[in-house]
């Protein structure tokens, strides 16, 4: 015991970011008013999320997610991924802060994958907090009651007469006290508290919610090298795999020879590995697997490999050719997504007509620890352990794949050296599960960084084309936008070749503009490798192209940009995309327009709020420009000023970034910031680097070197974080995709500031230079 | 057969001399705090320090290390609080973490030969060290809050 006290014990609180940009929260948090009233606190449903509507919804037993040593160590499952975004710390400090836990005597443990148990596990779409937050604050309520009743029990008195407070419940008459630990055996006997039964704290008196005052409880095992990630599972007699796979997507193995690899020192064999023919989902591309004593060795046998390989049709896959194909594509009439007033009527009439077309090449996740993943299969049994996003669906997918019932699969989730919708997709566990399963040892597959940029889920490419009409006073009249882009269903389902609803839904039918006559068009792309989803998805081309568009007609009409910006999405009011001519089927992230509708007066704030923090239209140094960008997206407002400069030889860098944010009532601010201090160097990567390119089928980048990421020399200097304050009753939204969609048009705006050029083609590259 | 010193202990290996130093921490030793990035020396995750410089463990083949005291994160400090360690708590660094290691020993051994490193000293010294989430605001503070003695 001496020793679980002593790991949790390091678990800081920050005494103060010693950060040189950081978080600005603008005001303190108020608790609202009417919650403390009598009859309000009671109420587990503050606003109603989708949370219930994903598969297996949601949990709210105490005694599943936590439970309390006699010695008074408060342990608290995290049943979600931690990839970096700070949820495995945010939700137990949620069930802890409501539960008055001291958060030094608070553990986390990790949830295995097991949604029947836990709820939906399914680690995206920027849900944690905001599917989960209540649900949290639920059972920290109810494991609080608990306590008290086993108190008041003990002490023959009511219920009432007694309060949880810091790690103890204490009786008011008396004064009596007895600890956590005391009352944790009598308290876990209770049954599970009805959620009408259930006090809430006022918000007012949260030690950790909303105070950004705790430090992540991986912090010291991060620092030391303790943390463990899914590449760092080692068990006793464990092989090492490395796999080479088809170079073309749906390209099969034909023949291959061993020899050479056999000679290198530590292999210890040279195994077909099972594929499956394109598109399937998340199942194995197959190839050829080299089995060795360590990962060095199998890459060293992988590289001595002779393979021949049938590269099938999508050897045609050429990124050149294909540009041209969407850019035929986007200059033709598509499927209507949405259709409001007379657009070809508004362009027939207008004064001038502004066109512009936008392109984004293909990205790579390039989570810095690569796929990898260790399996022990065996007697009708597999475990797993693994850094996937979704361990309840790679349960799944591990059963279905070795014909086990998923009771006989067991998945440990270690941590996530990223995500980012990456490991959401678990090809690489069964890659790992079928060769333990033929090997009968366990055995760990590493995908090298050369597996990982070649054969990744890509982010999809897009080609963009927008019109819009101007009347006689340059006032926007008519606006017509056509999106072509491969789809992430055509990695489910063959020959899928249009946009689905929730791509269409990120930051296109959605767009709550102020223009009576407004066409979105989706003509058909055929996809030719596998698609999947990158943080923010479709909403990073959607609002490169929407808001660069914005700014080149705020140029147009010799407007400020920031102006024209909230001319077009017009006076605050609060909108139903589900009206707008001939939407089908809004998906709205998966929660309902009803709690989180399009409110453009939040949008319209987090603008305003950017450009004053940032100073908009201050007099800048020669070279400097500033850009503007706002975008909705998982029900979170974002609005970034990009500071750029870019000198005589058109080298750009960015002095400063000022973010203003909107995701409601939240948790973790501290969190928040650093979501958005690495959304705006994600958002400079894909926008200065970010390509992912082919030829005769095969992804030209190889490493860091041709695929490169912005590094500290060349990151934002400064990023400001405004996170704009609200009571708990505005229902929580998305964080950690949000901050990404804005930067990239953001940047492109302030580059045309400062230069004078415009950037319609992503990567920037040497644009500026020539 | 090589034999080497990590983190103050005697260590030999008789398998191939070509083996890259980090998959033999990793693998071989099971210090895993070391990371795999990228396999070229691109990334700096894998960054230990080899008589007291700090190297990419993934290009050092066993043969080159062989004599050589090696640091890892695992033993950069006995009860990892280097001052390094320390300042990246104190500015809650990571978000994944997975490349923090690597740029921890990176931070030291430019702190250990510049203890009061110039803005552009750091970015020279850090620009090999990738951080995908995107922490190097906090890492730049955090490393000049140890260089003024957190």
């Amino acid at each position: 015991m001496a020793h679980i006290i002593e790991n949790v014990s390091r678990r800081g609180v920050l005494k103060g970011l010693a950060s040189t940009g950081g978080l600005i929260v603008a005001a303190q948090l108020l608790p609202r008013q009417s919650l403390a009233a009598a009859g309000d606190e009671g109420r587990a449903i503050l606003w109603k999320t989708g949370a219930d509507q994903m598969p297996n919804g949601v949990v709210t037993d105490p005694h599943v997610f936590v439970h309390i040593d006699p010695n008074g160590i408060v342990s608290i499952y995290a049943a979600r991924a931690e990839m970096g975004t700070g949820s495995r710390t945010s939700l137990p400090m949620v069930v802890a802060d409501e539960l008055e836990a001291d958060w030094s005597k608070v553990k986390v443990l990790q949830a295995p994958g097991d949604e029947k148990t836990y709820g939906n596990q399914d680690t995206d779409g920027s849900r944690s907090l905001r599917h989960f937050f209540q649900p949290m604050r639920q059972i920290g309520a109810s494991a609080r009651l608990m306590l008290e009743m086993a108190a008041a029990k003990q002490w023959g008195v009511d219920v009432g007469e007694v309060e949880a407070r810091n790690h103890q419940v204490i009786h008011h008459g008396s004064g009596r006290q007895l600890g956590f630990g005391e009352l944790a055996e009598a308290a876990a006997q209770l049954p599970t508290p009805q959620a009408d039964k259930l006090r809430f704290k006022d918000p007012s008196s949260y030690r950790y919610i909303g105070t950004g005052s705790v430090s992540i409880v991986d912090l010291f095992d991060i620092t030391t090298g303790r943390a463990h990630y899914g590449i760092d599972t080692r068990l006793p007699g464990m092989k090492y795999a490395v796999i080479a796979h088809p170079p073309v997507t749906g390209g099969k193995l034909v023949s291959f020879d061993p020899s050479e690899a056999m000679k290198v020192p530590g292999v210890e064999k040279v195994m077909e590995a099972k594929g499956w023919p394109w598109p399937s989902k998340f199942q194995p591309l197959g190839g050829v697997a080299v089995i060795a004593r360590n990962t060095g060795a199998a890459i060293k046998g992988r590289d001595a490999l002779k393979i021949v390989w049938e590269d099938g049709p999508n050897k045609v896959y050429d990124t050149e050719t294909y540009r041209q194909q969407m850019q035929a594509a986007a200059r033709q009439p598509g499927q209507v997504v949405r259709n409001d007033g007379d657009v070809d009527a508004a362009m027939k009439s207008a004064a001038k007509v502004i066109t512009a077309e936008y392109y984004q090449p293909h990205f790579a996740h390039a989570t810095m620890e690569p796929p990898a993943a260790v399996a022990d299969v065996r007697e009708g049994h597999a475990e797993i352990w693994a850094c996937v996003q979704s361990p309840g669906g790679t349960r799944d997918d591990v059963a279905k794949t070795l014909d086990l019932a998923p009771e006989k699969v067991k998945v440990n989730v270690t941590l996530l050296g990223g995500g980012f919708g990456r490991k959401s997709k678990c090809d690489f566990v069964l890659e790992a599960a079928l060769l333990s399963k033929e090997l009968g040892v366990p055995v760990k597959v590493t995908w090298t960084r050369e597996d990982d940029l070649q054969h990744d889920f890509y982010h999809t490419t897009s080609f963009e084309r927008l019109e819009a009409a101007l009347d006689q006073n340059q006032k926007v009249t008519g606006w017509r936008h056509r999106s072509v882009a491969p789809t992430i269903l055509s990695t489910f389902k063959a020959g899928a070749d249009h946009e689905f609803n929730i791509e269409l839904g990120m930051g296109f039918v959605d767009l709550p503009f102020d223009i009576p006559n407004f066409r979105l068009e989706n003509p058909a792309i055929a996809a030719h490798t596998r698609i999947g989803w990158f943080r923010s998805v479709s909403n990073v081309p959607h609002a490169f192209a929407v808001q660069s568009f914005i700014a080149e007609l705020a140029h147009a009409t010799g407007r400020d940009p920031k102006d024209m910006l909230l001319e077009i999405i017009g006076p605050p009011r609060v909108l139903d995309p589900r009206k707008f001519g001939e939407v089908k089927d809004f998906w709205n992230y998966g929660d309902p327009v009803e709690t989180y509708p399009y409110d453009t007066g939040r949008m319209r704030h987090v603008i305003e709020l950017a450009a004053e923090k940032a100073g908009w239209g201050r007099k800048l140094p020669p070279g400097h420009g500033l850009g503007i960008a706002g975008h909705r997206s998982f029900l979170t407002y974002v609005a970034t000023v990009v500071e750029v400069a870019v000198d005589n030889k058109g080298r750009l860098t960015v002095p400063r970034v000022d973010t203003a944010l909107d995701c409601g009532f939240h948790a973790n601010p501290e969190r928040i910031a650093s979501q958005v201090e690495g959304g705006a160097v994600m958002g400079l990567t894909l926008a200065k680097y970010g390509a992912i390119t082919f030829k005769e089928g095969r992804a030209q980048q190889k490493n860091f070197d041709g695929y490169q990421m912005v590094r500290m020399d060349d990151s934002p200097r400064v990023t400001n974080t405004y996170v704009v304050p609200a009571t708990i009753d505005v229902p929580s939204s998305g964080v950690g995709e949000p901050p990404v969609p804005p930067f990239a048009p953001a940047l492109c705006n302030a580059i045309f500031a400062a230069t004078g050029k415009r950037i319609r083609n992503l990567p920037i590259g040497d644009q500026l230079s020539t | 057969m090589i034999t080497l010193r990590v983190n103050g202990q005697e260590q030999s290996f008789d398998g191939d001399p070509t083996l890259p130093l980090l998959w033999y921490l990793r693998d071989e030793l099971g210090l895993t705090g070391s990371k795999y990035g990228c396999g070229v020396a691109l990334c700096g995750a894998c960054t230990v320090h080899m008589g007291g410089q700090a190297v990419r463990s993934c290009i050092v083949s066993l043969s080159d290390a062989s004599g050589k005291d090696v640091t890892t994160i695992e033993g950069l400090d006995p009860q990892g609080n280097h001052a390094v360690q320390r300042a990246w708590r104190a500015v809650n660094v990571p978000q994944c973490g997975y490349c923090q290691a690597g740029q921890i020993m990176q931070a030291a051994a430019l702190l250990s030969a510049t203890p009061n490193p110039s803005t552009e000293q750091i970015h020279t010294a850090m620009a090999g060290n990738i951080c995908r989430c995107g922490c190097y605001q906090r890492i730049e503070a955090a490393v000049r809050l140890a260089a003024t003695g957190a």
